[in-house]
């Protein structure tokens, strides 16, 4: 919890929201169709009751259909990731703990290749909705597991592996054993995290959950840095350790089922950026988790960016590019947790 | 070991098992308030679940465990925290924190969520710093802490719940004797009643004012540290020979161990 004043904080957040306005109204201009920040606020004015933006539509269904909601889309997930991996690194007192530790992703995975190889559901349910079920899954098992073995931290996490290794393996039988070349490629794509499908709907779902965990957040900011030396001390700090634990972890799930069913597993940015925004604003999750919410946001705003624009017309998918960045970071991360341990 | 009627924490023949082996089996204990009171016994004789049962962290299998004669089911964690801290036997963290960071979170319980720190908060944290004599080390990180430094940390976030009682699980183990001494006059004249699990039988003669020993999760005896602490308790409890002399301060039993087999 070291770090920077009340009045520095204050700063971080005006800041960042500031910048994060500007890197929304920016990145939408980058790409290939030519767009300035004028005809972005020009759109926008005009959704908004306006005067008419006077683009063609297709430019202004560049930006109001394309552009606008893939870049808030990424500032949701990333904001979301963020905050669940934050949430997570607390609650299971492991630096090296992520959003998909619980085995989301992977439920999420296998949700997927469901409906889409082997088109469980007959059609009538979506990739979106494959995936979120997957996750549900895979969560469940990992709670009946975890709180079996005897609900502590350790034995969650343990869960956890068990689960991501069993429905990774799943995913893989699916694809292997039934898939075809396209159908391999996009799920592949699918699975490592994409932004390009995002529709208002996306944005719209990932908002809300997004406010509803950062409601549950704002009421267990200190129950979560009692967590800091472990469940007894938290549990005599006053803290409903089995209350606590349960709710976090539930809704820290939905959220991470909710942004990975609509963008894919987008890896590492729940994993760094949390240790990113303690290196500014210090552990106190009352700071914390809304820097993170910031920072994630910001963050993914501009990998999604790099990610449409560095290889045009062919796009990297952003889970790529953000384990790229990603990796050495988590090295670094390793490396202080050596040095502290 | 006169609780004064319905005043202060009891527990009342509390018992704990796990797998169908019992590690408490039927204790009762009321220290007097404002008393240190040390509780002995070898490894794996129960002391760590007493304190746990004590605090509420673990709730009994049988018996039960009042605080001004209120069941501690009863009263939520919170309003138990705000009354009893607890110090345990090794205090590890991941998380990057500074001496006034882990003092502040003996605030935990006195806040509301969301509720920014009050003037009380922050006299609470000054006032165990200054007892514990930590002030010049408020901006250090924990992490850089000696062993005897982050328990006296941890004694000072237990005085920032300004608890009435205080709970300690072998405070003193791997601290060198100069740290051991400091660390218990510090708990000995502490403004709380405290129940304090220890090894050294001198040092729980010398500081403490009423022990406790158990062997087998039972209570085996109690009384003022000349009752207990007698050759033929650290015969029977420990099997070890001692020559016990009133040599301790004010009078209070020494112990001179003898080499087994011998």
């Amino acid at each position: 919890m070291t770090g920077i004043g009340t009045r520095g904080t204050a700063a971080v957040w005006t800041g960042g929201l500031a910048l994060l306005a500007l890197s929304t109204a920016a990145t939408i201009t980058i790409g290939p169709a030519g767009i300035a920040v004028g005809d972005v606020w020009a759109v926008v004015a005009s959704r908004f009751g306006g005067a008419a933006s006077g683009l063609t539509p297709i430019r202004e269904g560049i930006v109001w259909d394309l552009r606008l909601p893939r870049t808030l889309l990424a500032a949701v997930c990333g904001a979301g990731l963020g905050v669940c991996g934050a949430v997570m690194q607390s609650l299971l007192r492991n630096p090296l703990a992520d959003p998909f530790v619980l085995g989301v992703s992977s439920g999420a995975s296998t949700g997927a290749v469901l409906v889409v190889v082997l088109g469980v559901g007959g059609g009538a349910v979506s990739l979106s909705a494959g995936a979120f079920l997957g996750a549900l899954c895979s969560f469940a098992l990992v709670l009946l597991l975890g709180y079996a073995s005897g609900g502590t931290t350790d034995r969650v996490i343990l869960a956890g592996v068990a689960s991501m290794q069993l429905f990774s393996a799943l995913t893989s039988f699916v694809v292997i054993s039934s898939a075809d070349a396209e159908q391999t490629r996009g799920v592949l794509f699918w699975l490592l995290g994409s932004l390009s499908g995002a529709s208002w709907g996306d944005v719209g779902l990932g908002a809300a959950a997004l406010a509803a965990v950062l409601l549950v957040c704002a009421f267990t900011t200190t129950a979560l840095d009692a967590f800091a030396f472990g469940s007894d001390a938290a549990s005599s700090l006053g803290v409903d350790v089995a209350r606590v634990r349960l709710l976090l972890l539930t809704a820290t799930a939905l959220l991470t089922a909710a942004l990975v069913s609509v963008a894919g597993a987008i890896g590492f940015v729940g994993l760094v950026l949390p240790h990113a925004a303690r290196a500014v604003v210090g552990s106190g999750h009352r700071r914390l988790l809304p820097t993170t919410a910031l920072v994630g946001a910001l963050f993914l705003v501009w990998v999604d960016t790099a990610a449409r624009t560095v290889m045009d017309p062919q796009e990297i998918p952003v889970g790529v590019a953000t384990s790229l960045i990603g990796v050495p970071a988590f090295v670094v991360i390793l490396y202080r947790g050596r040095r502290m341990s | 070991m006169d609780g004064g009627g319905d005043v202060g924490l009891r527990a009342e023949d509390v018992s704990w098992a796990v797998g169908g082996r019992m590690i408490v089996d039927g204790v009762s204990v009321e220290p007097r308030t404002g008393d240190t009171v040390g509780l002995l016994g070898p490894n794996g004789s129960g002391k760590s679940t007493l304190l746990r049962l004590l605090a509420g962290v673990r709730p009994a299998s049988s018996g039960v465990v009042r605080l001004d004669g209120d069941p501690l089911g009863a009263l939520g964690r919170r309003a138990v925290a705000r009354r009893v801290a607890v110090v345990e036997q090794h205090s590890a963290t991941q998380v990057d924190m500074t001496v006034l960071d882990v003092v502040r979170l003996g605030r935990i319980p006195h806040r509301r969520a969301w509720s920014a720190r009050s003037a009380e908060d922050d006299e609470a944290v000054r006032d165990a710093i200054g007892y514990t004599r930590l002030e010049d080390r408020v901006g250090q990180s924990w992490h850089t802490l000696s062993g005897g430094e982050r328990q006296r940390v941890q004694i000072a976030r237990a005085l920032a719940q300004r608890p009435r009682e205080l709970l300690l699980d072998e405070p003193t183990n791997h601290l060198d004797v100069r740290h051991q001494l400091d660390l218990l006059a510090l708990i000995a004249r502490a403004p709380v009643t405290s129940v304090v699990a220890l090894h050294d039988l001198n040092l729980a003669a010398m500081f403490c004012d009423h022990l406790v020993v158990l062997g087998n999760g039972r209570v085996v005896a109690a009384g003022t540290p000349a009752q207990v602490v007698t050759e033929k308790l650290i015969a029977d409890v420990y099997g070890v020979r001692a020559v016990v002399t009133p040599d301790g301060p004010d009078d209070r039993p020494s112990v001179r161990f003898l080499p087994t087999g011998g």
